[in-house]
């Protein structure tokens, strides 16, 4: 490599334009300059990322970084947005929070905004289990139809949602447990008992053996044919919905070793005019019931619902 | 081409090419200022991370987990750091904060999301739909592409000497106590048994879930330890609290 200054000033002829100096071999470097715009693109770039860096938090310094010129922060804007939606929805949420629940079918316009809220509620919080269709799968109920384990009236879901089933450390919670029956009884019974049970639905043949293990075991809870109770969310065993399968297996599997699901109470993580929206939206998919038939079991006065 | 300004710079430039300390200072100063720019922001890196209370470190059996996670590669689809965004904040729960992930090593923040974030799973389901969907993901999401780890259950948890991955922490900062340390093994067994005696757990792990995860009381499993982690998960702050998120959106320099 020469670099002989000399031949700095020396053009070439071709290009017209001037060497550097650096010779490799005979191949000789041209000092060609940048073109002006692109020099210039480079220079407005240099002076836009140090004003960004003035206007916005960047530099890091001891305690923290610089604030920025323009006081934005990330968390901030965050804050803004969730306010300016929440602003967009607080109307219906106020008209919510203000209704009581068991208000809350007389008023169609707003029960149809309940609905369609509580449908985007439930697409995020609820689908994992119950399925996006809400159809459920083993083990967790299926919400389109009329068979509800503790009551399908609009304040009956509320507190389901609010308190969840089996969900430890809520003390209002639903609780239910079936007893395992592993051990009670041989094979002949429990074939018989589960004949028994699926004859509640019109499925199996029934013997007076398993009538008989059926009354002294089952009634007390699921009723003397098979209606369930809500009270204690005693599933119903004589109609055609089964929350954990209706083969024989199945049954047998739950009788002996019953699974219990457990459903989270969500009062902590959403807002009781969310929770409320969530009650509407499952009480439309098909097996809302009326307070009416509720009330006559547990009458649902405004105060408690405010105490809750 | 012969701006004196120009030709001034190369001549500068030929100096400074044939003078080798000149070069070798010049380097150096170059390589110092990049080298300034990457490195002395760690210096001040705790600066970042919020002062909020709750954190603690992981007991043993959600260490476990978390091998676990790492071990069957779950990163490589799920992420564990909600973003300030307003469609990921309403998705996935509050945004994650540094002091969520700061005994982490290494963090799960990650960057693909095939599936959801996990950052504040904890206690968003049951333990039974935890080993449900581990076990067969598409039986309750059945769109879901997620493999299916139903052998977690089968696997009985091992771990060689947890009282050493504790110890392996604390020297890269974890505040494992020796008391922890010490009581690592147990500590591990205790978690996942509701029956056992759980000695102090719970007082020097704030928050610690002591039952059985995986359904099966009799014997601790991988599933044991892996619902373990993903039920803590995002549970420690509070950070839905009104005081906290006052503060964080007044946070400046973030």
């Amino acid at each position: 490599m020469a670099n002989d200054p000399s031949s700095k000033n020396r053009i070439d002829e071709a290009t017209g334009t001037e060497f550097v100096g650096h010779e490799w071999d005979g191949i000789e470097e041209l000092n060609t300059p940048l073109p002006r715009w692109w020099l210039w693109t480079f220079y407005i770039c240099i002076a836009w990322a140090l004003a960004y860096t003035v206007a916005y938090p960047a530099w890091p310094m001891i305690s923290q970084a610089t604030e920025g010129m323009m006081g934005w922060t990330s968390r901030g804007q965050l804050a803004n947005e969730m306010e300016d939606a929440d602003l967009a929805r607080k109307e219906v949420r106020d008209q919510l929070a203000a209704t009581d629940i068991s208000n809350l079918q007389g008023n169609p316009d707003l029960m149809q905004k309940a609905v369609a809220g509580g449908r985007a509620a439930f697409l995020v919080n609820c689908v994992q289990c119950h399925g996006s269709g809400a159809a459920g799968s083993p083990g967790y109920p299926n919400l389109n139809d009329d068979d509800w384990l503790w009551g399908g009236d609009l304040a009956t879901i509320e507190t389901t949602l609010k308190h969840g089933i089996r969900q430890p450390g809520d003390d209002m919670t639903r609780f239910s447990a079936m007893p395992a029956f592993a051990g009670m009884f041989d094979t002949a019974q429990l074939d018989a008992l589960t004949e028994h049970v699926l004859s509640l639905s019109g499925k199996g043949q029934t013997s007076p053996a398993g009538a008989q293990a059926y009354a002294d075991n089952c009634a007390i809870c699921h009723g003397p044919a098979g209606e369930g109770d809500r009270m204690q969310g005693a599933p119903r065993l004589n109609d055609a919905i089964w929350l954990r399968g209706s083969t024989k297996a199945d049954i047998q599997q739950q009788i002996l070793q019953p699974r219990m699901g457990v459903m989270p109470s969500w009062s902590g993580r959403l807002d009781p005019a969310t929770i409320k929206m969530l009650a509407a939206y499952v009480h439309s998919l098909g097996g809302g019931e009326d307070f009416a038939e509720a009330q006559v079991e547990a009458p649902v006065t405004p105060v408690d619902e405010q105490a809750e | 081409m012969t701006d004196p300004a120009e030709s001034k710079t190369v001549k500068g430039h030929a100096k400074l090419e044939r003078n080798i300390t000149l070069m070798a200072v010049a380097s150096l100063i170059t390589v110092a200022i990049g080298g300034i720019v990457e490195i002395a922001p760690l210096f001040w890196i705790d600066n970042t991370i919020e002062k909020v209370e709750g954190v603690r470190p992981y007991t043993p059996l959600e260490l476990a987990g978390r091998d676990i996670y790492i071990r069957e590669g779950c990163y490589v689809c799920h992420s564990q750091m909600i973003r300030p965004f307003r469609d990921e904040v309403e998705r996935y729960g509050h945004y994650s904060l540094a002091a969520e992930s700061m005994y982490d090593h290494p963090f799960q923040w990650g960057s693909k999301r095939t599936g959801p974030d996990l950052a504040r799973v904890g206690g968003r389901y049951s333990d039974e739909w935890h080993v449900q969907h581990l076990t067969d993901p598409q039986s309750v999401v059945p769109e879901s592409v997620m493999p299916q780890y139903g052998f977690l259950k089968e696997n009985a948890l091992h771990v060689a000497d947890p009282s050493a991955n504790l110890t392996a922490l604390s020297r890269v900062g974890v505040p494992y106590t020796d008391e922890d340390i010490a009581n690592a093994p147990a500590d591990l067994v205790a978690q996942a048994n509701p029956d056992a005696d759980a000695g102090d757990l719970t007082a020097r792990y704030p928050k610690a879930q002591i039952r059985d995860y995986d359904g099966d009381p009799t014997r601790i499993t991988e599933m044991d330890a892996l619902v373990a982690y993903l039920q803590m998960l995002g549970t420690l702050v509070d950070v839905n609290s009104a005081a906290a998120q006052e503060e964080l959106a007044q946070e400046k320099g973030r």
